[in-house]
């Protein structure tokens, strides 16, 4: 799938807003691609765009060397995952999960068969008679994933389809979909505003801000090596240092303090937080800059007020 | 204990008037209309405590029948048009701005807010001989001549279509409000076009709206007598306009008490049908 040079302005009272200002995707067949950016970032508006719910101003849609930038959402490849799952509540999990099959006119059988194999498929087996408001938050996601991968989506676009869910939850349902996905073989773009979850589970992350991508790549990349602040503060939390004029992206994780000779910069300990397995501990540098270095472990030697020597092993240039 | 047995009590006194009230207004005439109904006419005025049939007898005579005939074709003729007007109407409106909303919702309201004898007079004025809409299908040249539309059987139906509408458009609207639009756009991203979507959807989601809407308009739509009597002058005669002319002219109240206990009766079954229909549907709320 290609996503050329796609803009988006909305119009309204207020005047005009530019959502999307050229965006440019490549996706490889297979691919697990997500979209990792703020609320309001325009993420939802792209993947609206490419399931053919909202319409472009410009560019194009490109799916399997086909243009489908004009089609109707329901002539297209492509399936959708909803942020709030938008089950029907007067159907069925069943009737909810075969309503793809049923448009298409496939032989009641079948589609009995197959709707018995996706219940397997996300483990929602003997749950087919219920109704939506039957079922946890968890079960409705299944239901929703069920419902859209029946159809035999080329792609699948999951709109923050994790975020109503509680934290452990969420973990499980990651480590779910990334095997699903891997099963299936389908396309994924997923949508999410969680760092940690687009470094889990994607092939690919683009960090997307204000209408634009500011980089493109696997997580190792996002995350080692971020091209531009945006990028090293969003993925990661990294610190920014200025040294010599030039921006630096700094990992709490990389900074040493008092190990080896490399440890050149004078700084004072701030404070100390216990964020839960790790320690994290601010440092003020000599010339005012503040940054935070992370520790695993609960305690650590220094004291508050403390002047010390830290130093960094690895140091990302960025604009 | 105490506390519990005080609080059960305090809620009785919270109830009472209710109570009270239904049973004063409701509850009592009602008794008293079928009682009456098994009454028999005093030769000048009111009524003799001699038990009798002869109320309901006199109902299966043709000419009663068939009024209740006419007033039953009637009620589901204005009920069939309000709905193909107000369904949509109901539906789109939902669909709109906060603002225009707003706007259309006064529009509907602003007419409540004047006697619906005095609007239903303002339509004479339009339908009758040489009136308002004669001259102005006269004047594009539709027309040659007065099409003397006053106290007729459709000026009767567009008055009753005209008065109810309004019921059935919020009735919908109040349904298609709640639906959530993402359904219709999950539904179209599963295969569905508009009209499929719609129909599988939409259509499902508001029906208690528009079952809530048939019945607010089938209903009133079988007792509305003073649009018949004021848009149908003495060509069309509905069973409203029968119990309301033996009250008075006939001096018949057992009779008129008679013909309101089928008539209710007749509406009850409706409101039956109406419970078993929506007591079927399944997983909404």
């Amino acid at each position: 799938m290609e996503l050329v040079n796609i803009t988006k302005t909305f119009h309204s009272a207020q005047g005009q807003t530019e959502v999307l200002k050229g965006i440019n995707l490549t996706i490889e067949d297979g691919e697990f691609v997500t979209l990792l950016g703020a609320s309001g970032c325009g993420k939802t508006t792209l993947l609206r765009i490419i399931a053919g719910l909202e319409e472009a101003d410009t560019g194009s849609i490109i799916l399997d060397g086909k243009d489908i930038t004009a089609l109707e959402p329901y002539k297209r490849d492509v399936n959708m995952i909803f942020q709030n799952y938008a089950l029907f509540p007067h159907m069925t999990v069943e009737e909810n999960i075969g309503y793809g099959l049923k448009l298409k006119k496939v032989p009641k059988a079948i589609q009995h068969k197959k709707v018995e194999e996706m219940l397997a498929l996300v483990q929602l087996e003997g749950y087919g008679k219920r109704y939506p408001d039957k079922l946890s938050g968890g079960q409705k996601q299944r239901v929703a994933i069920a419902r859209a991968l029946i159809n035999e989506p080329k792609v699948l676009l999951l709109d923050e389809p994790l975020g109503a869910l509680d934290l452990k939850l969420r973990r499980q349902m990651q480590l779910e979909l990334k095997r699903l996905q891997r099963k299936l073989g389908i396309t994924f773009i997923y949508i999410t505003h969680d760092q940690e979850e687009a470094i889990n589970m994607s092939d690919k992350i683009a960090v997307m801000h204000e209408g634009v991508f500011e980089q493109v790549g696997t997580p190792n990349e996002v995350y080692y090596e971020p091209k531009t602040s945006y990028v090293a503060s969003f993925v990661g939390d990294a610190n920014l240092l200025r040294i010599d004029g030039e921006l630096y992206a700094l990992r709490a994780e990389d900074i040493q303090i008092q190990e080896g000779s490399h440890c050149t910069h004078k700084a004072k300990v701030l404070e100390k937080s216990f964020a839960g397995g790790q320690l994290r501990i601010l440092l003020e540098l000599s010339d005012g800059q503040q940054v935070t270095a992370s520790r695993f472990g609960i305690d650590y030697d220094l004291k508050e007020g403390e002047v010390t020597q830290i130093g960094w092993s690895r140091a990302q240039k960025i604009k | 204990m105490a506390g519990a047995g005080r609080r059960k009590s305090n809620n009785w006194a919270l109830v009472a008037p209710l109570y009270l009230f239904t049973i004063l207004f409701v509850g009592l005439p009602l008794i008293y209309m079928v009682y009456l109904s098994f009454m028999s006419r005093a030769k000048v005025w009111g009524f003799t405590n001699d038990f009798t049939l002869q109320n309901y007898l006199q109902i299966l005579e043709p000419i009663y029948m068939s009024t209740f005939g006419t007033s039953l074709k009637l009620a589901v003729l204005t009920t069939a048009i309000v709905t193909l007007i107000g369904y949509p109407f109901g539906y789109f409106m939902a669909r709109l701005g906060a603002k225009a909303k707003r706007l259309m919702m006064i529009g509907i309201m602003i007419p409540f807010w004047t006697s619906s004898l005095v609007r239903l007079n303002g339509w004479i004025i339009v339908f009758r001989s040489n009136g308002v809409l004669d001259k102005l299908l006269m004047w594009i040249g539709l027309t040659d001549e007065p099409l003397k539309l006053l106290y007729s059987y459709p000026a009767v139906v567009f008055g009753m279509v005209y008065a109810l509408c309004p019921f059935m458009m919020l009735s919908v609207y109040s349904s298609a409000e709640k639906l959530d639009w993402r359904l219709l756009e999950a539904a179209s991203d599963l295969g569905a076009g508009r009209a499929r979507a719609f129909f599988d959807i939409a259509f499902p989601l508001t029906m208690p709206g528009l079952m809530s809407g048939i019945v607010l308009t089938f209903i009133p739509s079988m007792g509305l007598f003073f649009v018949a009597d004021i848009l149908g002058g003495s060509k069309v005669v509905l069973i409203g306009n029968v119990i309301q002319e033996q009250m008075t002219k006939g001096r018949n109240l057992p009779f008129a008490a008679a013909l309101s206990v089928v008539l209710m009766l007749m509406t009850s079954c409706m409101l039956g049908l109406y419970r078993k229909i929506c007591g079927n549907w399944k997983g909404l709320d």
